[in-house]
């Protein structure tokens, strides 16, 4: 249940705070979304706004998204995400309204969401931090296999869920906590503290941080 | 990157000496004093064995023999800690890293 914004990340650089420390910063660039829906529990059994961002061609919008800009009555998009919120904070916002960076102040903390960089296939070593086997004292092709994966006497089969070579990232992954920077409205780019998940001009959602239920 | 380039424009030195690998320079690094927390120039002077990076990332490497053991300190060109860099004297390095310095004899690291 958090406001948010889109936006697509451009890359990393050095920053340097008011006390001169050098930290680790990522730039993204937020252009202005667009609310393209409001969503509300009768019409749609819960509350959130839709928001679009990254203006596209209307000749390669599909025509079933083309009536849905049309209803709302904006320029077609090519990303379309969801806030969830609460219910009166939905109804705030306006169909065609424009969220800015400006929802945002500088010092703030941030969470941001985006698509991991995709590792492919990948071993359990890389995947899962496993050790591996030794590089020497005789070992030889055995250097990054996962060792056992059960037992035949007690269980006689493999428990599921159990951690082994797979498919690595590209998925969705959240940081959260991030401090803002700097913001820059006219620019539309948004400094943030340390790394967020994705590649460089990769789509993130940034939101408002979400407050902690145990306070 | 073109904004990011733009952004990193703000942290640039306009002040600083051209200085490459094996010149000898003096660096004023701003430190905070422990007790007090006042701010005071602290001075390290020695030959540049490295400069590295780019943007306000770059870095360079100034080491030294301090009481007979060699000392490195590495330092990012751009950070507003250091408050003035001196050049003292060029050196002639021959290529672009020094690290071989670190095994050479004190006396024949001179450049």
């Amino acid at each position: 249940m958090a406001l948010g914004i889109l936006g697509r990340k451009l890359g990393m650089m050095t920053w340097f705070d008011a006390q001169g420390r050098a930290l680790a910063a990522t730039v993204v660039h937020a252009a202005p979304s667009v609310i393209t829906q409001v969503k509300t529990p009768e019409t749609d059994g819960y509350s959130a706004i839709q928001v679009g961002y990254d203006s596209v061609k209307e000749k390669n919008v599909p025509k079933p998204l083309k009536g849905h800009f049309n209803k709302a009555g904006v320029p077609p998009k090519r990303i379309l995400r969801e806030f969830r919120l609460s219910d009166e904070e939905a109804r705030a916002f306006k169909v065609g309204q424009e969220l800015t960076l400006t929802i945002f102040q500088e010092g703030e903390a941030v969470d941001v969401s985006g698509i991991s960089k995709g590792k492919g296939f990948a071993g359990v070593m890389k995947r899962h931090d496993f050790k591996g086997g030794p590089d020497s004292h005789g070992m030889s092709g055995w250097h990054r296999r996962p060792g056992s994966i059960g037992s035949i006497r007690a269980t006689g089969r493999t428990f599921k869920g159990w951690r082994m070579a797979g498919h690595m990232g590209h998925e969705r992954v959240t940081v959260k906590n991030l401090v803002i920077l700097k913001i820059d409205p006219e620019k539309n780019l948004l400094v943030l503290r340390g790394a967020i998940p994705g590649p460089r001009k990769g789509v993130v959602e940034i939101r408002k941080r979400q407050a902690h239920k145990n306070g | 990157m073109k904004e990011i380039r733009e952004l990193e424009k703000q942290f640039f030195k306009t002040d600083l000496p051209d200085f490459r690998a094996g010149d000898t320079i003096r660096v004023h690094e701003r430190v905070l004093e422990g007790g007090d927390g006042k701010e005071r120039i602290q001075i390290f002077e020695g030959i540049v064995i490295s400069r590295r990076g780019s943007g306000t990332s770059e870095t360079f490497t100034v080491r030294k023999i301090s009481s007979g053991i060699g000392v490195e300190k590495i330092f990012p060109v751009h950070s507003p800690r250091i408050a003035k860099i001196e050049l003292v004297e060029r050196g002639r390095a021959r290529r672009a890293k020094l690290h071989y310095l670190r095994r050479q004899a004190i006396k024949a690291a001179n450049l």
